[in-house]
């Protein structure tokens, strides 16, 4: 036994260079990379990015739907939006934690997200004016989310394929919860359908721009493929989520607003109109709907919870000098 | 070098997490969590890795205090069980056909 390799070899060109060449092979083989392990700094630096932005996208999207947890329309689904809410809490903290193990800090991470240096998913920055985005998010927002992470599941980097699994398992509820609160909209009250559709309307565009942009305006998209963490295209899984959200839409009775929508039968894909890309480089440049509200929410409640951390930190301070004295 | 994600820049130490699911089961590595105690470090874990009743029972325990096998010398340290096939029933082949073996 002994104690865990240094995880930087950069002094020792000679194990860098056999480091180099397991990475390349763990990668070959489809196998996959730990902490240890000895990765290339290009490789650490997206993970970094990939997983503190994935895990602020957690955090963020609280807020769109604790925003309708004192105003659920039953205690059913105040419980059940409550329990999502703390769903994506635990799934921030999986995703802080694998980043983690890449050599960054949390209090770093959160930060970079404070101090609106690190991005989050540009989809949380719309506002929730109805119950009925509850259940668009759950039904579009969450669906491309699962379309998007259960390839994720098997990316090369093992605490990261490690915590979408666990994420991907709690996330089916997420978009079941959401389609039944569409559902039961449908077939309610003439001005029920109506908020239905507005709010289907309203979430179904900025659910097709999580996918990201297009492959060939996507630079990074070929080297995190020839990595192993992505596996399919941006344009390929925004297919395979349209190809899904057709025959659910005709369940639910409601209209994809998108005219140009059909399948074609030569090209075994769906048309489609162009996606606005202005809009969603405008709301991922700040300049959303509600980017200042979220990320000044997020700052006041750092700020409020800072007595809680210090609380703990010295109630455990104050533990182990009781324990060493006795 | 310490455990991966206990740097010194955190504040608070690294726990690794075990569950165990059910009376009769052992407890399962199923993640790691920062807290400033094992109290609270408990408590995290049943909030963050119990929240569908996947376990009956929680240990969590300092990553610091968990020592490892050399990862770079994996090859020469696992070396004594290949080749050493006849230590697994599917060795013996003669007897297939015959019942209860």
């Amino acid at each position: 036994m002994t104690a865990p390799a240094d995880l930087s070899v950069a002094g020792d060109p000679q194990a860098a260079e056999a480091g180099r060449a397991r990475f390349d092979e763990l990668i070959a083989a489809d196998s996959r990379v730990e902490p240890r392990d000895w990765m290339p700094e290009a490789y650490r630096k997206t993970l970094i990015r990939q997983i503190s932005q994935h895990a602020h996208s957690e955090i963020i999207g609280m807020q769109p739907e604790s925003n309708w947890i004192t105003r659920a329309p039953s205690l059913k689904r105040k419980a059940i939006l409550m329990a999502k809410v703390q769903d994506e809490a635990g799934h921030g903290l999986y995703l802080y934690s694998a980043a983690q193990t890449l050599g960054i800090s949390r209090d770093e991470m959160m930060a970079q997200l404070i101090e609106g240096r690190a991005r989050y998913s540009s989809i949380f920055n719309y506002p929730t004016p109805t119950w009925a985005d509850m259940g668009a998010i759950g039904w579009l927002v969450d669906g491309a989310a699962i379309c998007n992470q259960v390839p994720l599941c098997r990316a090369s980097y093992g605490p990261y394929g490690r915590a979408m699994v666990r994420i991907c398992k709690e996330e089916s509820f997420h978009q079941r919860q959401g389609f039944e609160i569409l559902l039961e909209l449908m077939q309610g009250t003439e001005a029920q359908r109506q908020m239905a559709q507005d709010a289907v309307d309203r979430w179904y565009w900025p659910s097709l721009m999580m996918f990201g942009p297009p492959d060939e305006q996507s630079p990074n998209s070929a080297q995190s493929m020839a990595w192993n963490i992505k596996r399919f295209s941006n344009d390929d899984l925004r297919q395979r989520f349209v190809g899904m959200l057709v025959p659910q839409a005709e369940v639910l009775g409601v209209t994809l607003p998108d005219p140009n929508l059909a399948w074609n039968e030569a090209e075994q894909r769906y048309d489609m109109s162009e996606i606005d890309w202005t809009e969603f480089e405008e709301v991922l440049a700040g300049r959303g709907p509600a980017n200042a509200e979220r990320l000044r929410r997020r700052r006041e409640a750092h700020d409020e919870g800072a007595w809680v951390r210090e609380a703990a930190a010295e109630y455990a301070r104050k533990q182990a000098e009781q324990s060493a004295a006795a | 070098m310490s455990t991966p994600g206990e740097t010194g820049t955190e504040p608070w130490p690294l726990w690794e997490v075990f569950v165990r699911a059910n009376r009769g089961l052992s407890h399962v590595h199923v993640g790691s969590l920062h807290a400033p105690d094992a109290d609270m470090a408990v408590r995290n874990a049943r909030d963050l890795y119990t929240r569908r009743n996947e376990g009956v029972s929680i240990w969590v325990v300092p990553a610091v205090a968990i020592t490892t096998s050399d990862p770079d010398a994996k090859g020469a340290f696992f070396e004594s069980p290949a080749g050493k096939n006849y230590r697994h029933a599917v060795y013996y082949t003669k007897s297939e056909g015959v019942k209860h073996l």
